[in-house]
């Protein structure tokens, strides 16, 4: 009963963070110089006078600042986040259509991340001033190093270009006429390049973090009383300290899922992928304000849920809090 | 006392003690891997200062056939897609790099610092608002809230060192309201609050200084995620227009990257070298500074 309502309580507090958020989007749209209805409107020729007007009254910009605030309020819950006047449709049907692309770039980057690093950190912590080791730790170095878009554009030119493996660009090749299941090998053809890309800091960062906790772990009490009871290595390894080495690489690829979505910016630019963070940067470009706070809105709301869904996980996971709870 | 003179010698040398400063240069000097960045940033400090002036081509300029590959026309690193000379970009785009890395890394180190510090140290309602606003900013994305920032207000340099300080600065600030609720504890603090020094004086003279160490470390990292930061944003065409960088030199020639594939590697493994030499002395101050903490 305790667990259920520290969840409660941490649904709740991040409901209150996002309307943090959306309360810091008017106050950007108003700090911004500039007249706020032609911020809103974007500074696209497109705008004219009477649209400018409309915004003016739709957005109730002649009142005072509070009620102003509750409008703007309004509109969000109602999931209305603006028009953009560039493609001409609401933002959240925009950013709704993009999505799915960046959740599935992100998703297998975090998952690949996290298998890959915690692979490389426990065998790298099997000898741990070995050559594996130092090698590892030397990847680590450079995939932290090396710029993200800079890595993704090598890998085009190695292995789109010279060696044509795969796809140079885009989600899905067009022009096939493939069933679904195709398809989605189409898709996954396609991805291979980009996660991998958006991967590469994180394995750097989560392979020493396992490396690190797996050293910690294997030094400790319960590993000693496990060797002592005659448990063979395999079993103390893998079901033991395993188990804990995991933990603090899940929880900060967790707390790490909104950096991932701002590297997607760069790695769909790159990659041509047609996500979230593509929109970004074409409405960037355009100067289209309505669709650039959309975005910040809703990749903040993504981060949110992924922080309470981390934080449950991790309640699940980690026996000591339950213990703590009852 | 004896009047007879004592022929006894001692067989032990004066004892010496280091200056802490002569102490450090000697630790961090032991750390290979460090002494390398910093030769590896010296380098580059050196160039970015007199590059200009040993070779006086203007980045911008057209100066040759776009597209040619190293070493033809007399160019040594080739011209990018615009004719744009290449060694040039490399040259000027080390200082755009240096300074905004260095400046927002600065900006960053500030605004944690002090956040970290009044939340550590005072505590209570203090520390909870501080720290609501600490998750906050850590909910936005930060290259998208540098972004949206940057696009509102123009692309300067300063708006960019801000912006990147505006979105970097939760990492510090936690590392350092840690620190200051370990060493708030100690003897010594207590020993200045019983002689009446102000929370002011203490916060900044007694206790800070005892929580460098880790917060040094942490600034040098730093000043590698605001070059990677800078060259992100200018890759994205979001950098400031007037001055040439490293990241714009990749995002300008992106398009051709198969054909002027110079023109994208070589300000890439700039970024990397410089990056890698700002992580390596990171490394090798953490050696210097935490002689408790390595990793053995």
């Amino acid at each position: 009963m305790q667990a259920i309502t520290a969840v409660v309580r941490r649904i709740v507090y991040g409901i209150l963070l996002l309307l943090a958020v959306i309360v810091f989007n008017f106050i950007l749209i108003h700090l911004a110089p500039g007249d706020p209805a032609e911020t809103i409107a974007g500074e696209m020729g497109g705008a004219t006078e009477e649209i400018i007007q409309q915004i003016r009254v739709a957005y109730g910009l002649d009142k005072s600042l509070p009620e102003q605030l509750l409008n703007y309020l309004g509109h969000i819950v109602q999931g209305d986040l603006g028009s953009s006047f560039y493609f001409n449709s609401p933002v959240s049907e925009l950013i709704l259509e993009r999505l799915p692309a960046t959740l599935l770039l992100v998703f297998a980057a975090m998952i690949l991340a996290v298998v890959t690093g915690t692979v490389l950190g426990v065998v790298a912590s099997r000898n741990p001033h070995g050559l594996f080791s130092n090698a590892v730790t030397l990847v680590a170095l450079v995939g932290y190093a090396a710029p993200a878009f800079w890595l993704g554009l090598m890998a085009l030119i190695l292995f789109a270009s010279t060696m044509p493996i795969f796809p140079i660009s885009g989600m899905q090749s067009i022009g096939l006429d493939l069933g679904p299941f195709g398809q989605a090998v189409d898709v996954l053809h396609h991805l291979v390049l980009p996660a991998v890309t958006l991967a590469i800091i994180f394995v750097a960062i989560y392979s020493r973090l396992a490396r690190a906790s797996m050293l910690e772990v294997l030094g400790s009490d319960y590993i000693r009383t496990a060797r002592a009871k005659g448990l063979n290595e395999r079993t103390v390894i893998y079901k033991h300290a395993l188990r804990n080495a995991l933990l603090p690489v899940v929880t900060i690829a967790g707390i790490q899922f909104g950096q991932a979505f701002a590297g997607a910016v760069l790695v769909e630019t790159v990659f041509n992928w047609p996500g979230m963070g593509q929109l970004a940067f074409e409405s960037i470009l355009r100067r289209d304000h309505p669709t650039m706070l959309g975005i910040l809105f809703f990749s903040a709301l993504v981060v949110i849920i992924a922080n309470v869904l981390t934080d449950i996980f991790y309640r699940i996971i980690d026996p000591r809090i339950r213990a703590s709870n009852d | 006392m004896s009047t007879e003179a004592t022929t006894e010698t001692f067989d032990t040398e004066p004892i010496v003690v280091e200056h802490p400063l002569v102490e450090f240069v000697r630790m961090f000097l032991r750390n290979k891997a460090g002494v390398l960045g910093f030769a590896m940033l010296l380098f580059i400090v050196l160039t970015s200062i007199f590059g200009p002036l040993i070779y006086p081509v203007d980045p911008f300029e057209i100066v040759g056939v776009p597209v040619s590959p190293p070493g033809e026309d007399g160019w040594l690193l080739g011209t990018d897609s615009l004719g744009r000379d290449l060694v040039a970009g490399l040259i000027h785009g080390s200082r755009t790099t240096l300074a905004v890395g260095a400046a927002a890394a600065a900006c960053t180190v500030i605004i944690g610092l002090i956040i970290g510090a009044l939340a550590g140290y005072y505590g209570g309602w203090v520390d909870n608002v501080l720290m609501r606003i600490t998750e906050f900013f850590q909910v936005l994305p930060n290259l998208i809230l540098a972004m949206v920032l940057i696009t509102l207000f123009s692309p300067t340099l300063i708006t960019i060192v801000f912006s990147i300080g505006i979105v970097s600065w939760t990492g510090i600030a936690r590392l350092t309201r840690a620190e200051f609720l370990s060493i708030r504890e100690r003897e010594y603090v207590m020993a200045a609050r019983s002689i009446g020094a102000e929370n002011q004086r203490i916060i900044w003279h007694v206790i800070l200084p005892n929580a460098l160490p880790p917060l040094i470390v942490t600034a040098a990292l730093n000043v590698g995620v605001a070059i990677l930061f800078e060259a992100g944003l200018s890759f994205l065409s979001l950098g400031d227009p007037n001055v040439m960088s490293w990241g714009a030199l990749i995002g300008d020639n992106r398009e051709a990257f198969f054909e002027a594939w110079w023109a994208v590697t070589f300000p890439g493994l700039a970024i990397f070298a410089t990056v890698l030499s700002v992580s390596l002395i990171g490394d090798g101050l953490n050696d210097a500074l935490n002689p408790k903490l390595r990793e053995r």
